[in-house]
């Protein structure tokens, strides 16, 4: 992929943080979603409700939290609230607009895994954090999206372990499975964006990163992608995301002692 | 009452004892490491340990030897990467086999809760689809009386004893904690004992009404520990050294490393004062 003076991460970055608006309630995970979000906040959409896990809404941080319970996430927020708080009365009282998630595995229903790979849950190949907050956050949100890059080890046709819900087993089986919300309307992805088939909820292939194209993202997923008839094309990022998002990171590199990275 | 107030070494030899259910709790703030290490100090074992979120402090306790099995939610070294000792321990039994049983956060909160309230359990529409209560025999289903809703159960959790780290007590005992209060009220009046470490114990504790301040009488012990949340932060106090979980990173991969590192630094020191000044933290 050639990308003339911006990386596929950034890009990545970039088309999430666009999605967001101003007033929504967003429930951010740590990482790639939190650089998206406050990205959004920083440049579209400054009255952006940002909810994490550790109990603060109304989030500001003026560098990216490392941990999801930095102090900076407490410093600026409009209210620090008890996790169990946060979880019983904002998130499954469905206050939330969006629950923001990453993942380690995605399937073509968008259900994810970030319990294990391998097989064999005793004795997994690799043995990841776990679930956190993911399945109730993909269970109770208005609607989810996934960041996630994508590549045949991230994009399979059968997760090692399905920690939190998407649209399950396609058709109507999400809204039968008890699961409030939407599910995941958008997969955010390095190479482009992905949106669940109204009717089967099946991932389609909708809209392109500059430069890049259909067969690059066919050959990083796992299952016969769908493409859209007409596939959009993403702009490429502005002068102002751009800069925006690479002094965040430099930031956070400086307030947490490492060099700058776009992860 | 003030005679809650005691060295941490002391609440330690009285309250948490081998085979135990302990509990150290602090939503990535507060997280009581002063205390954790006490208890490998004093070579606690088969305990187990409940936490939601198990990082450095239970990746050194596993490590050390004194976990039989730990009830969590989401096991890693935040922002950094896996918790070494953790890993090694559930998949080759090292140094001894750990067992786990896996959660998710709103689920442990709602357990935590259902211990303090007096509840056999707690209830949430939680897990929908998921592959957890495949694996896990406490994550059941329970039938709404009243609309017919299927949701899922868990059972409560009583610790034997909890930990928590808290910016100050007064000389009661009363404890205030503010910031990211976490899980700690909840972890606290779950359990049977309690032992809090503050950063300081002060005259008044100048709390703002409705501020989270725990009663004296609730605890069962009060040590004054300053930075024992370390590298974890104490808000007001200090902030998160960052700069150490990630170096915790390649302290902890191999176990010679390690168990060098834990040795020198915390069998090494004879309590947390010892060991910052050993660590050169401040």
């Amino acid at each position: 992929m050639s990308h003339p003076g911006y990386t596929p991460s950034e890009i990545m970055t970039i088309e999430a943080a666009r999605r967001l608006s101003n007033g929504t309630v967003c429930f951010v995970g740590i990482g790639l979603p939190s650089a998206a979000a406050n990205l959004a906040r920083l440049t579209h959409a400054p009255e952006v409700v940002l909810i994490y896990e550790s109990g603060t809404i109304g989030a500001k941080p003026d560098v990216l939290p490392l941990s999801i319970g930095d102090g900076e996430l407490a410093e600026y927020a409009d209210t620090v609230v008890s996790v169990p708080e946060i979880f019983r009365y904002w998130l499954q009282g469905g206050r939330v607009d969006v629950g923001f998630l990453g993942a380690a595995q995605i399937d073509k229903f968008g259900n994810i895994n970030s319990t294990i790979i391998g097989d064999d849950y005793a004795k997994p190949k690799v043995r990841l954090p776990g679930a956190g907050g993911a399945p109730e956050i993909a269970s109770n949100a208005k609607e989810t999206w996934i960041i996630i890059k994508q590549s045949p080890r991230t994009f399979v046709e059968k997760l090692d372990f399905l920690t939190s819900v998407g649209h399950y087993e396609g058709g109507d089986s999400r809204q039968r499975s008890g699961a409030r919300g939407a599910g995941p309307t958008a997969v955010i992805t390095d190479h482009g964006v992905l949106v669940p088939d109204p009717v089967t909820k099946e991932l389609v292939l909708a809209a392109l990163h500059p430069g890049v194209t259909e067969e690059q993202a066919r050959a990083m997923t796992g299952w016969p992608l769908k493409v859209a008839n007409q596939v959009a094309a993403i702009a490429p990022p502005t002068q102002l995301e751009l800069v925006t998002l690479r002094d965040l990171h430099v930031r956070t590199a400086r307030a947490h002692g490492t060099s700058s990275t776009n992860e | 009452m003030t005679d809650k107030i005691m060295p941490l070494a002391d609440a330690v030899r009285r309250l948490v004892k081998d085979g135990q259910t302990v509990a150290l709790e602090g939503f990535t703030h507060l997280i009581p490491t002063a205390a954790g290490h006490e208890i490998i100090r004093q070579k606690r074992r088969d305990l187990t340990l409940v936490r939601m979120t198990p990082d450095i402090v239970y990746d050194q306790m596993i490590g050390m030897g004194c976990a039989k099995k730990v009830i969590f939610s989401w096991g890693g070294n935040p922002g950094v990467g896996s918790l070494h000792r953790f890993r090694d321990a559930i998949q080759n039994g090292w140094p001894n086999a750990v067992a786990i049983s896996e959660h998710s956060h709103a689920d442990m909160a709602g357990r935590y809760q259902a211990g303090a309230s007096g509840l056999p359990f707690s209830v949430l529409r939680g897990y929908v689809g998921s592959d957890l209560p495949k694996h896990n025999p406490e994550i059941k289903t329970i039938t709404c009386p009243f609309t017919g809703e299927v949701l899922a159960a868990t059972p409560a959790i009583n610790p034997d004893v909890t930990v928590i780290h808290a910016q100050k007590a007064d000389r009661k005992g009363n404890v205030l904690v503010h910031g990211i209060v976490g899980i700690q009220k909840e972890a606290v009046l779950a359990a049977k004992a309690a032992i809090v470490t503050v950063e300081e114990i002060v005259d008044d504790l100048e709390a703002p009404m409705n501020a989270c301040v725990l009663p004296h009488w609730v605890l069962d012990a009060i040590c004054e520990v300053p930075m024992g949340a370390h590298p974890s932060y104490a808000h007001g106090y200090y902030e998160r050294d960052n700069a150490f979980c990630k170096e915790w990173d390649g302290i902890s991969k191999e176990r010679e490393r390690f168990l060098e590192w834990m040795k020198a630094h915390v069998l090494g020191t004879p309590n947390h004062a010892q060991f910052l000044a050993y660590a050169g933290i401040r």
